[in-house]
């Protein structure tokens, strides 16, 4: 009785220990990665060719999506608006939705297991096959050379994606309300400018897009980075990622939509 | 994949991104109107202001000319006192009058002014003085049975 529950308790404080340190050396390797981006910027293409990798490579999923979600949405919205008579807010609700909400927080979710994980795997990889001694070999800090470029091509790509997400899912919104439902187009565009506001929503769903981009590209390069360098260890660290930076999003999306959404108006 | 293919295809999709972006802000926010206009502030006095809030729209004959900026409580005189802030481009005369508005049945309430006949102009920092408050629809029903009972009492008297 006595062994198990110390047993036990010995299982708990290494659990805690261990999240305690990875979490510290996460944080340790966040800002060693943030103080060697030079490279990332003064030889800017290394990073174009991540953008193109994370970015453009998933702009099909994310279209797609994005249409989907929109004409998803303006079909449910469509049929709980009518019981009260205000289908024309239809727009509104699509747009509100989109740029507050579905935008940052789908296209991150997209974003997190289409890219992340890919970088992860990456990385791992590299590791794995001893790529990255090579590099130090060398006298090329990895960081700089092969995680720096990763990190800044998935921030500069995500807010472009979010973006791109919600104005998909507002033109697939159009297609179904007014084109397919028959919605006063008129209306349907008025009211969403008469109530979508440029800097707190629009703007909140860019910093909400730009916080989910650091932190499912900073899991996504660290869990790589730190992967044991077997298969089982990269595979293991794909999953993480895909797992953690999901949590991540939402956890933060509630938190920041705590900070913008709740107070004045 | 050589490199003039990547630049050119991150090329595309930073573009298409600002497009995107410039078509939430332009066709979806209306960016155009507003944010950047010279405004000038009046305050009107409510003795209930029912569901406004802040960021409401200003109304004169229908058109926005404004939104409400702040919205308090005076303590002294126990009277809603709403910041209006109107676009300096309109402008109105000083005996104008404030109503407190709802849009549809259901729909969100606004601030409509009617425009009077002083030949001066409102000026920033100035109060209008002739205001109407929200109608509360707790107040109207009690209005009205009020009144069909003293009709009911007229009725019993003159028999």
């Amino acid at each position: 009785m006595l062994v198990a529950l110390r047993a036990a308790l010995i299982r708990l404080g290494a659990a805690v220990t261990v999240g305690v340190w990875r979490l510290g050396y996460g944080a340790r390797f966040f800002v060693y990665l943030i103080v060697h981006s030079g490279t990332a910027f003064r030889r800017f293409r290394l990073t174009m060719r991540e953008i193109y990798f994370a970015g453009v490579l998933s702009l099909i999923i994310i279209l797609v999506s994005g249409l989907f979600v929109g004409m998803v949405l303006a079909l449910q919205g469509y049929e709980t608006l009518q019981r009260y008579g205000s289908s024309e807010a239809l727009g509104v609700l699509v747009a509100l939705s989109l740029v507050r909400e579905l935008g940052p927080v789908v296209a991150g979710l997209l974003f997190a297991s289409r890219a992340g994980s890919a970088i992860t795997a990456e990385i791992g990889l590299m590791k794995a096959t001893e790529q990255l001694s090579a590099m130090e070999m060398m006298a090329v800090d990895p960081v700089a050379r092969v995680v720096a470029p990763r990190f800044w091509g998935g921030v500069i790509s995500m807010p472009v994606l979010a973006a791109l997400f919600s104005a998909m899912g507002i033109f697939g919104g159009y297609l179904v309300g007014v084109v397919l439902i028959g919605v006063d187009e008129g209306a349907f565009w008025s009211q969403m400018q008469a109530a979508v506001d440029v800097r707190n929503d629009i703007l909140n769903g860019v910093i909400k897009s730009v916080v989910f981009g650091v932190a499912v590209t900073l899991i996504a390069v660290f869990e790589g980075y730190d992967a044991p360098p077997t298969a089982e260890g990269v595979s293991g660290a794909t999953t993480r990622t895909v797992v953690t930076s999901s949590l991540a999003i939402l956890a933060l999306d509630f938190v920041l939509t705590a900070l913008m959404f709740t107070g004045g108006a | 994949m050589n490199r003039s293919a990547i630049d050119l295809w991150v090329g595309v999709f930073v573009a298409i991104g600002l497009g995107a972006l410039l078509f939430l802000a332009l066709k979806v926010g209306n960016l155009a109107s507003f944010s950047t206009a010279q405004t000038y502030q009046v305050e009107a006095r409510f003795s209930n202001i029912g569901g406004l809030k802040v960021r409401a729209p200003v109304k004169s004959a229908g058109v926005v000319v404004g939104r409400v900026a702040q919205i308090r409580f005076d303590n002294e005189s126990y009277e809603a006192v709403a910041v209006l802030t109107v676009d300096s481009s309109y402008k109105f005369p000083r005996d104008t009058s404030a109503k407190i508005l709802t849009s549809g049945l259901l729909g969100e309430q606004y601030i409509g002014l009617e425009a009077g006949a002083d030949a001066r102009m409102l000026a920033g920092g100035e109060r209008m003085r002739i205001t109407q408050s929200a109608v509360v629809l707790e107040n109207l029903i009690s209005q009205f049975f009020f009144n069909k009972a003293a009709e009911g009492g007229d009725a019993k008297s003159a028999k």
